[in-house]
């Protein structure tokens, strides 16, 4: 059995109670303990009168200050719109050529298509815009469809490959494995790597290159820089799309690629894609 | 005769849950279904062991039953180690990608894993303290037996298989999709079972003790009991879509189901972590302190008001969503009403101290309750001022509400229930006194330490995030995307990761110090006998 605990001498009187030698002192409560219970409480039903928070059978109070965080956000959305409202209607009616050289118009876009980019663009093209595998680096000045700000703006309206925008680019390249023999792809593969870097077998190229006038010239042109028409990618610059190396170079001839993009038109407005566009324009790659 | 009936029942189950195995629709529901089927044919041998043997009828009516507690202490810091290993792993996950191994996909992604780590802190590890304290809590301050003989050994093992089923269920897929609330229907019936089970045995108790009055710490335990009860079984309600597969669809929907949801995820905070720890508290302070508790008044009007308040105000985790306004502002009142009451807790476990301050320098144990109630201020503050939905709009989605649920957890839950731990299991072992106390010391600072440090990294993260995602230049567009943010994060991510690492170390100690003490430290005699106050 535990033994009652210590009491000092100037201890309060206990309640009298005890379990398992555990007492309880008679020690009222702390006054600015209760006193600031009190004033929360106080605070509470004066908060709750300014403030919508009391629910009837039909519907709530409103509070005396009127306050209703959808109105605030409409009041914050019209705000933004009001003042950019003028601006926008330029913007979208710009020519797209003209954009870069009005100060007050690029420096909008900018900004603007800046948080279009990061908000719907990121997600693929990277949140600095330096791409992944499979998504075009926008940065660099190699591009698929074209780099001049009609032809960004063109891909970003319609998108690429997609079923959902009857303007959309469109190009399909064919899975070569059914078409080819396995040492003609071979032969092309090593080819194409020595076009921009080293093949991993050269005594192949001189048969590859029959391979690829015979197949591949017509889209990606005689000397392999390609045809934006197209979008196929010019094969001698060392930027690939999906590697560059032996084996994923031989994927691609077998199985072909089919990269997709969305159409943006029914998601974003005219303004802000002109501003998009401008803002990849913009971002040193631009032609 | 009873055994029979046992046999028969417990066969029973085992071949019906083959049965379910063998139409499974699901992983997670074929996994579940053979562990059932195991734990009733383990079951079913146990009993069949004991059928017809001839026993001797002692009566242990004098004397505590502390098998159980023995059992749930064992339990607890077990569980403790794997729901801090989890959590320091997925820390890292968070810091470094690669860590979401290719060949873990599906298993062991961060997000499979982060539920058995909520999950297995809350649950298994506060959970089973919260179960074996309340237990051993009971029965001393009643003066009696725990009520109900063995059910308190079904309330063990019941729990425990609940824990499985829910971690396996993590892992292979399923999940309600509610946070803390993830087990599928199957696995809330079980626990509703366990859980009437549990407070039958701690009602029984209380019914029949011999103490003329019942102490403060089991109207916590029995206000956590009874709530997580009602709780659980609101906000389970759901209609499982086969009685063969995993998924089921809840009972309600849209905002009217997110607000149950956070109704019971603010109370899982409130009655779980909150209110079932005090009841810790309230025992293990005045005892290790051998001091009276500081004032009654204080702790009966702390508790009604807690108990009170706290259920109304789960809407502070809706702010800014689809829910009323007038529901968030009431959510938001409430919470700031309530922290005065929750701090009375504070002061009626700090206050009770006074008188023997000295022991703070010379007992690590003190040290560590002490701590754990500064940590319960520090929280119980910072919820309410979390509440404010000005804050709030700072706050939300961000590392902010991490770093205060684990300033909570891993401080107040975490080191009440280690000094639990260090208090009861010498004397449920019978020993002198703990192995080492050094090695308590070393405990309290790689566990306060790792506390603060996981605190304050995600405290600069939470409140840089949120300035980064409501940052707009001068025409009004946001200047950050969102991967902007998660790179910014990635130091505090690293020493949030460093923070569980200590954290896990001051556990490991404390399981090899408790083990020790087990094995070696000097024996005494039992001091479980039943004997009332006068």
């Amino acid at each position: 059995m535990a033994k009652p605990p210590k009491k000092t001498q100037e201890d309060p009187s206990t309640t009298g109670h005890q379990w398992d030698g555990i007492q309880e002192f008679d020690n009222p409560m702390p006054r600015w303990w209760l006193w600031t219970f009190y004033v929360t409480i106080v605070w509470a039903i004066g908060y709750s009168i300014a403030y919508p928070a009391w629910p009837g059978i039909k519907s709530a109070t409103t509070g005396l200050l009127g306050w209703s965080t959808r109105a605030n956000v409409e009041a914050d959305i019209a705000r933004v719109n009001a003042t950019n409202d003028a601006i926008n209607t330029r913007l979208a009616s710009a020519d797209l050529g003209s954009i870069a050289t009005d100060p007050e118009l690029s420096g909008y876009a900018t900004s603007a298509g800046s948080a279009v980019f990061k908000t719907w663009c990121a997600q693929c093209h990277g949140s600095g815009a330096a791409g992944a595998v499979g998504y075009p680096n926008l940065l660099d000045n190699d591009w698929l469809w074209g780099g001049d700000i009609e032809s960004i703006h063109t891909t970003i309206a319609h998108g690429i490959r997609n079923e959902d925008d009857p303007d959309a680019r469109y190009s399909e390249m064919p899975a070569f494995g059914d078409i080819l023999e396995r040492d003609e792809i071979d032969q092309v593969v090593n080819y194409v790597m020595s076009l921009s870097e080293t093949p991993q077998d050269a005594t192949q190229v001189a048969a590859g290159e029959t391979v690829f006038m015979d197949n591949c010239a017509v889209c990606h042109m005689e000397d392999g820089t390609g045809d934006r028409e197209q979008g196929a990618p010019n094969l001698t610059d060392a930027i690939w799309l999906y590697g560059g190396d032996y084996d994923t170079l031989k994927a691609t001839v077998e199985y072909s690629r089919f990269g997709v993009m969305p159409p943006w038109t029914e998601r974003l407005t005219a303004a802000q894609i002109a501003a998009v566009a401008s803002y990849v324009h913009q971002l040193g790659g631009g032609e | 005769m009873t055994n029979y009936l046992k046999l028969i029942v417990l066969g029973l189950i085992a071949f019906l849950a083959l049965i379910a195995a063998n139409y499974a629709r699901d992983l997670a529901y074929l996994v579940n279904a053979i562990t059932i089927a195991l734990a009733a044919g383990a079951a079913f041998l146990w009993v069949l062991r004991t059928t017809d043997e001839p026993v001797d009828r002692v009566d242990l009516s004098g004397e505590y039953m502390d098998g159980v507690i023995r059992a749930g202490a064992v339990a607890t810091a077990l569980w403790g180690v794997v729901g801090f290993l989890v959590g320091t792993f997925i820390a890292f996950q968070l810091a470094f990608p690669w860590l979401n191994f290719e060949f873990l996909q599906g298993i062991g992604n961060f997000g499979r894993l982060r539920p058995l780590h909520t999950s297995a802190v809350i649950f298994a590890f506060g959970g089973n303290a919260l179960i074996c304290t309340s237990f051993y809590v009971v029965q001393r301050t009643s003066a009696a037996r725990l009520w109900g003989g063995n059910l308190a050994w079904f309330v063990f093992w019941g729990y425990q298989l609940f824990i499985v089923l829910a971690a396996a269920g993590y892992l292979f897929g399923a999940t309600q999709s509610r946070e803390y609330a993830e087990p599928e229907w199957y696995v809330d019936l079980w626990l509703t079972v366990v859980w009437l089970s549990y407070l039958a045995v701690f009602l029984g108790t209380i019914v029949k003790r011999r103490e003329p009055h019942i102490y403060v710490a089991n109207w916590f335990y029995l206000a956590f009991i009874i709530t997580v009860a009602m709780l659980h079984v609101v906000n389970n309600m759901a209609v499982p879509v086969s009685v063969f597969g995993s998924k089921s669809v809840s009972l309600f929907s849209g905002v009217q189901d997110a607000m149950t949801q956070w109704w019971y995820g603010h109370n899982a905070v409130g009655f779980f972590l909150t209110a079932g720890f005090l009841g810790m508290m309230y025992y293990f302070v005045p005892k290790q302190a051998e001091r009276p508790v500081y004032s009654y008044k204080l702790s009966i009007i702390h508790f009604w008001a807690l108990i009170f308040i706290y259920i109304w105000a789960g809407p502070h985790h809706l702010h800014y969503t689809a829910l009323p306004d007038w529901a968030t502002t009431l959510g938001m009142v409430f919470s700031i009403v309530l922290w005065m009451p929750s701090w009375g807790g504070m002061i009626n476990g700090l206050m009770t101290l006074s008188g023997a301050w000295d022991k703070l320098r010379t007992d690590p144990i003190i040290r560590m309750m002490v701590i754990s109630i500064g940590f319960y201020g520090m929280s119980t503050f910072e919820g309410p001022m979390m509440s404010i939905r000005a804050v709030n709009s700072l706050s939300h989605y961000t590392d902010w509400t991490i770093g205060h649920v684990h300033s909570g957890a891993l401080g107040w839950n975490g080191m009440i229930t280690f000094g639990a731990l260090y208090f009861m299991v010498p004397r449920l072992w019978n020993r002198s006194g703990l192995y080492s106390l050094r090695l308590v010391s070393w405990h309290f600072w790689l566990a306060t330490i790792g506390i603060i440090l996981y605190a304050a990294s995600m405290w600069v993260s939470g409140i840089m995030e949120g300035l980064m995602w409501r940052e707009v230049d001068a025409n009004g567009f946001l200047v950050n995307s969102f991967a902007d943010t998660v790179a910014a994060k990635f130091p505090m991510n690293v020493v949030r990761g460093l923070g569980g690492v200590l954290f896990l170390s001051g556990a490991l100690v404390m399981c090899y110090n408790l083990y020790m003490t087990i094995r070696r430290s000097p024996a005494v005699e039992a001091t479980n006998s039943v004997v009332a106050a006068e």
